[in-house]
């Protein structure tokens, strides 16, 4: 399995790189997606930037009340993280689920994002965060939630030319649980269903729901019905199950062999209602 | 258009021109002659052709040769010392942490990683380490007290 040729260029600044994907070079980051569709030949490009010789671009910091990632932090990094553990635990959780052990090592969090595979682990997590992705691209920089980049199957709102420069998440504070459940297709890694659940408690009540859903539909999404209906509730059992019930209400699910769409909705149920009691139980 | 590069494999440099679509895996077997990582699945999901590069853990059929320029590569042929196994490759033996071998050298280049990022993991820990390597004999229970035993080697 050899890929077809191609040219390789490994620039020490993200604007040199910049200037050569605006010439229509395609970026490389960690490879685990790409590379394996090289080898394929389902990828083909004529012009590689390897974006691992960039300094600085690798970075994990707080900053302004978020935590900035940068584009080539590897999933071990993520994972491994001693401030995202303590103050963003749902990302260095969801981090920890994806591969196995070598592709946590190469794999980076902006290539995996900007990639999108539908059943990717991230997605679920930055949907539930409310993450922000900063683009870049030569002459521009923007701003978009994770709600406008994830647009359809392996499709972003990433234009071309631009790369996903760094990805933003929240500090966590007091009050604040969360959890990430997945079912795995045990050959891949992959998620068959993965649900990321954030819960934030006020006393008693719940004031904040966030229910982030891969694996399910063409696109990592949020179930916004399902976070509604366990608003101002307690957490009780029954309001867990009757949040859960709807997190695959109107969706369009994916079928495939490892999974029906009617199986795949099931899952869904059956481990929102395992990602929310996790999250209900981790509430500090 | 090949490109040159150099890299220090098992403590030694080596420099060589390459085609940037030369895998790594393809780099260490077949122009240094390295042929104790194996090609299994070449699809990123057997393991069996796991090497540390800079001390991590990496499918060396998953990136190509130019990536690790500059590089420090260990192979499982870099794990013995002066004539001595290392004190994993000595647990496998002893625990018996391999059938037909094939999967053998990607084990143990995972199993030093397992162990420096956790020196005592329980087997929980251990079976998750190993999610990224097969074995089509199927002999996991015995990897598994291997990389028990090299564990506890490690801490007497």
């Amino acid at each position: 399995m050899i890929p077809q040729r191609f040219e390789y260029s490994a620039p020490k600044t993200l604007d040199e790189a910049l200037g050569l994907l605006a010439e229509g070079a395609k970026p490389l980051a960690g490879g685990m997606s790409l590379i394996p569709m090289m080898k394929l030949r389902l990828a083909a490009p004529e012009h590689l930037v390897d974006l691992g010789r960039i300094k600085d671009l690798s970075y994990i910091r707080e900053q302004g009340g978020s935590i900035h990632i940068g584009a080539t932090a590897t999933h071990h990094d993520v994972e491994s993280s001693a401030l995202l553990r303590g103050k963003c635990p749902l990302l260095a959780e969801t981090a920890s689920h994806i591969g196995d052990v070598q592709v946590r090592n190469m794999g980076t969090i902006g290539g995996s994002v900007a990639h999108a595979d539908p059943s990717a682990d991230y997605p679920a997590a930055l949907q539930a965060l409310e993450a922000k992705l900063v683009l870049k691209g030569v002459k521009s920089e923007r701003t978009v939630s994770a709600e406008e980049f994830f647009v359809d199957t392996f499709t972003t709102a990433l234009e071309p030319g631009e790369i996903v420069r760094e990805v933003i998440v929240p500090v966590d504070g007091d009050g604040t649980g969360t959890s990430y459940q997945k079912v795995l297709q045990p050959a891949s890694g992959f998620a068959i269903v993965g649900i990321a659940a954030r819960v934030r408690k006020s006393g008693e009540k719940i004031t904040l729901v966030r229910i982030g859903v891969t694996g399910l539909a063409n696109r990592a999404f949020r179930a916004t019905a399902a976070e509604k209906s366990l608003e101002g509730k307690t957490g009780s059992a029954a309001e867990v199950q009757a949040a859960a019930a709807v997190v695959a209400q109107g969706v369009e699910a994916n079928s495939d062999l490892h999974a029906s769409a009617d199986y795949r909705k099931h899952l869904a149920v059956v481990y929102a209602v395992k990602a929310l009691n996790a999250a209900l139980s981790r509430i500090a | 258009m090949n490109e040159s590069i150099t890299v220090t494999i098992n403590g030694t440099a080596y420099t060589h021109d390459v085609e940037p679509r030369l895998l790594l895996i393809h780099y260490l077997r077949e122009v240094v002659g390295l042929t104790g990582p194996h090609i299994g699945c070449e699809t990123s999901l057997c393991g069996a052709c796991t090497v540390e590069l800079n001390g991590k853990a990496v499918k060396s059929c998953s990136m190509f040769a130019i990536q690790a320029n500059g590089a420090k590569i260990l192979t499982v042929e870099g794990m013995a010392a002066d004539g001595k196994l290392h004190k994993i490759q000595e647990a496998f033996w002893n625990e018996h942490g391999l059938q037909c071998g094939f999967c053998t050298p990607g084990m143990i280049m995972v199993t030093k990683q397992i162990l420096e990022r956790n020196p005592n993991p329980n087997e929980q820990e251990i079976r998750h380490g190993l999610d990224g390597n097969l074995c089509r004999c199927t002999g996991y229970q015995h990897i598994v007290n291997a990389v028990k035993a090299a564990a506890r080697a490690a801490g007497a």
